[in-house]
């Protein structure tokens, strides 16, 4: 029954979607206010459906009901209460229900934000918002319903795929779709705008706390796929320019140019058309993500039995929805009134480098991720694409950018002073040549390169907050004035130099992989195996019955040098219901760095083949994204405080400006 | 360190025209796109690997030294260990079979008669050295160039990969 209600409110989501994509238009369009505001209701109903759509389906498989296909596939009455929860989102049909929740989310929300938005931006975006709701929900219920039940029903679900059994991928998913489907609202926005043949700051405005918000999960979303696949799947990378990878990077930095052109929009009025173009973009690769990732096309390390229907099904919508707002954009977009020109030195200038850089870098993984897939369709070869291609495009283009961050973000705007900036960044830059040269004395005959990127990421970290400290102390006197400075500069000027600092750690992070060792042996207890600072002794191996497998448990001590650090342990495991095999990699982590160690084939004379990693550093790759994700919150607070009282905090507002933010 | 204010732009600069403005902004950009494109262009000469079936390495006259990826069907009882963490099998397409070495851990899903796709150097003759061999995340999922490889050899049933799932296509994902 739980089933039938869930898949009718489903069907009567889309009904509803119908009407939230048609009637405000129409309703603008005959200047009806009442058909106009339809919007908002459809747009809180549909969410509402789909919500109860969902919570069946969670319902579903917390009770093992296997007469539903879709939980007789991805789950087992032995799986422990959260990887049923998680199974819900763990195959395609769940978390294309997922996808649509938060779409219908958006929707939602900016229906409820008592944000002013002007009558006909709220009518048109809930409209688009729908049109995207509407083609999402017949792609679930025509090709991938969740609900389609099984008769008879079996006894026992096939269980979830083991390596989709961990915590980790229990909120990547979500994270990122936050991050994916969020950059829909972004979307909406723009074409709104240019049905509407109207864009200013207000648009901006309106629209910078949504993408501000997608980013921050999509950054998250990412972080935290890429530990996942780290710890995993027993590699040892965080990043495979895998085209399942690609297809999040690639929204990802079209967002990260977006949010910077949308600051420009709002305090200069410039750069309009290519900010809604942006806007467009960077759904539209979240849209060429989901096609890539669930039609097959590609060959992925990720990619998983998928099905042609699907993958034409999302095709046709991908085409709709980015040729039609490409051709709407190419309509109406000489109409926009043009915002104004402005110097190549100012903050609003670096703000352009920053998108120029961006742009081309998103271009080339673009290439490098699609080019396979067309040069098989022209000459029929099959060709792989792999990280040699995007170490020689991708760095090569974003280091100039990193290089030249510090100072953009210490340009005034307007007109800003080139020597004064570098001058404000002597200090930062410094800094990190001393680093990279200390580091190069430490490491001497190892890595040439790496040192460079330690001493850039130390640049971008001092640099983002030399800039704001410069800014507090030496225009005040005495404690309480550098405080009170301190609090008077706006959230989003800490937001921006937390964010920047992020990107300087991630660095620092990605340059001393260079330094990671790997070091393979066959062991028996007792005997030990040495790589880089670390060395492990095998212990024991011990069978171990976990709730739905079965494990070999490897346990060994660790030694950084002499010291000793806490134990950790490894296993193989089998899974009973699919007879499938994973690998628990063993990981301590010592201050930053970690020692990591993946099991191998049991040897038969009781020994084992073990690999060792000394990853120096590595987690200063993940703790970057999150900084930069605090950075991107803590700008959202801002936002909100300022336009949740636009008029009152006026004077405050007067007192506080600061040329930069 | 005591922030120098610059006096206000010592030489008083000529003032752009809008005109000059734009080509500035369009050069800039033009310049970067020209950089990226020559990149790509080179890295796409250089970086790329070709993926071959065991007959088609022969069919195409493939040189030895060349850096590949093989892909095909790992043949039942072709798996030998040691010494160390040397493995020997064979990859086969059912007309043509290649003699793979490896050297390193095995991907939890690597079984005999099972899909696979290794990357390394062809040796000429029928030996290839792999250096990576690609994990795959689930079971019964063949790689893409795999099921092509085999169709065109006519050794193909569809259904045969999915034959250990009774339901209509179990299709686990892990990213949207």
């Amino acid at each position: 029954m739980i089933v039938e209600i869930g898949h009718f409110a489903l069907a009567l989501a889309l009904g509803v979607a119908v009407v939230q994509s048609l009637v405000p238009l129409w309703g603008v369009a005959r200047h009806d206010r009442a058909l106009a505001s339809v919007g908002s209701a459809a747009a809180i109903t549909c969410f509402l459906l789909v919500s109860v759509s969902f919570t069946a389906l969670v319902i579903s498989y917390v009770r093992s009901d296997f007469s539903v296909e879709n939980v007789v596939a991805n789950s087992h009455s032995a799986q422990p209460l959260i990887y049923k929860l998680t199974s819900v989102w763990g195959n395609h049909e769940g978390s294309m229900l997922l996808w649509v929740l938060i779409l219908t989310l958006f929707g939602a929300l900016v229906a409820l934000s008592r944000r002013s938005l002007p009558l006909r931006l709220r009518a048109g975006t809930l409209a688009v918002q729908g049109m995207v709701t509407v083609a999402f929900l017949a792609f679930t219920l025509l090709t991938s319903n969740p609900f389609r039940r099984m008769i008879p029903a079996p006894a026992e679900g096939q269980d979830l795929n083991p390596i989709l059994q961990d915590l980790g991928l229990a909120i990547h998913p979500p994270l990122l779709y936050v991050g994916y489907v969020g950059f829909s609202i972004t979307y909406a926005f723009a074409v709104a705008a240019l049905i509407d043949g109207r864009i200013d700051a207000v648009w901006a405005r309106a629209v910078r706390p949504w993408t501000l918000l997608a980013w921050v999960f999509l950054t998250l979303g990412i972080a935290m796929g890429s530990y996942w696949a780290y710890y995993e799947l027993g590699w040892g990378g965080w990043w495979f320019w895998d085209p399942v990878e690609n297809a999040s990077l690639m929204p990802w930095l079209a967002g990260t140019a977006l949010i910077h052109s949308t600051v420009v929009m709002e305090k200069r009025d410039a750069l309009k058309v290519w900010t809604i173009l942006l806007a467009i973009l960077t759904f539209s690769l979240s849209l060429l993500g989901t096609f890539i990732v669930r039609s097959g096309v590609l060959t992925s390390v990720h990619s998983f039995a998928t099905d042609p229907a699907r993958g034409l099904f999302i095709l046709m919508i991908l085409v709709f929805f980015v040729g039609g707002s490409l051709a709407l954009f190419a309509w109406r977009a000489p109409l926009l009134r043009q915002g104004g020109l402005f110097a190549p030195v100012s903050r609003e200038g670096a703000l352009v480098v920053n998108n120029v850089f961006i742009a081309t870098a998103c271009a080339t993984v673009f290439i490098g991720t699609l080019y396979p897939l067309v040069l098989e369709m022209v000459t029929g070869d099959k060709i792989s694409v792999g990280p040699p291609f995007f170490n020689a495009t991708f760095i090569p283009v974003l280091v100039p950018l990193l290089l030249v961050l510090p100072l953009g973000q210490s340009l005034a705007w307007k007109r800003g002073d080139l020597l004064g900036a570098a001058q404000r960044n002597f200090a930062a830059f410094g800094l990190g040549i001393l680093v990279a040269l200390a580091t190069i004395a430490m490491t001497w005959g190892g890595p040439v390169l790496a040192p460079l990127g330690i001493g850039l990421g130390v640049f971008l970290v001092a640099g983002a907050f030399f800039d704001l400290g410069e800014r507090i102390v030496t225009r005040a006197s005495g404690w309480s004035a550098v405080l009170s400075r301190a609090k008077g500069l706006p959230r989003s000027a800490w937001g921006t130099a937390l964010a920047h600092a992020g990107v300087g750690l991630s660095v620092i992070g990605i340059a001393a992989v260079a330094w990671s060792t790997e070091g393979i042996g066959v062991l028996k207890p007792g005997e030990r195996l040495t790589s880089g600072r670390y060395t492990v002794v095998l212990e024991s191996i011990l069978p171990r019955k976990g709730p739905n497998f079965t494990a070999e448990v490897a346990r060994f001590q660790v030694f950084s040098g002499n010291r000793e650090l806490a134990p950790m342990e490894a296993a193989k495991r089998i899974y009973t219901a699919r007879a499938m095999p994973t690998t628990e990699a063993g990981i301590r982590t010592d201050g930053l760095s970690q020692a990591y160690v993946a099991l191998g084939e049991p040897q038969g004379d009781g020994a084992i083949a073990v690999r060792l990693y000394d990853k120096p550093l590595i987690l200063l790759i993940w703790i970057g994204a999150i900084v930069m994700s605090l950075g991107g919150a803590l700008s959202l607070t801002d936002r909100r405080f300022r336009l949740g009282a636009p008029r009152r905090s006026a004077p405050a507002q007067s007192a506080a400006v600061q040329p930069a933010e | 360190m005591t922030a120098v204010e610059p006096a206000r732009p010592m030489v008083a600069k000529r003032r752009m025209t809008r005109k000059q403005r734009r080509l500035v902004l369009i050069g800039a950009a033009g310049g970067v796109l020209c950089l990226a494109a020559g990149l790509v262009l080179f890295a796409l000469r250089d970086t790329i690997v070709f993926f071959y079936g065991p007959t088609e390495i022969a069919e195409k006259g493939v040189a030895p030294g060349t850096r590949m990826r093989l892909g095909g069907l790992v043949e039942e009882g072709s798996v030998a260990r040691g010494p160390g963490q040397r493995v020997a099998f064979t990859i086969t397409d059912s007309r043509t079979a290649m003699k793979v070495t490896y050297e390193g851990l095995l991907p939890d899903l690597f079984r005999e008669g099972q899909g696979v796709v290794t990357e390394g150097v062809f040796q000429g003759g029928n030996q290839f050295r792999a250096d990576t061999v690609l994990a795959k995340h689930d079971e019964n999922y063949m790689p893409r160039e795999v099921a092509d490889t085999l169709k065109k050899q006519g050794h193909w049933q569809p259904g045969e990969a999915g034959a250990s799932a009774p339901q209509a296509k179990p299709a686990p994902q892990a990213s949207p």
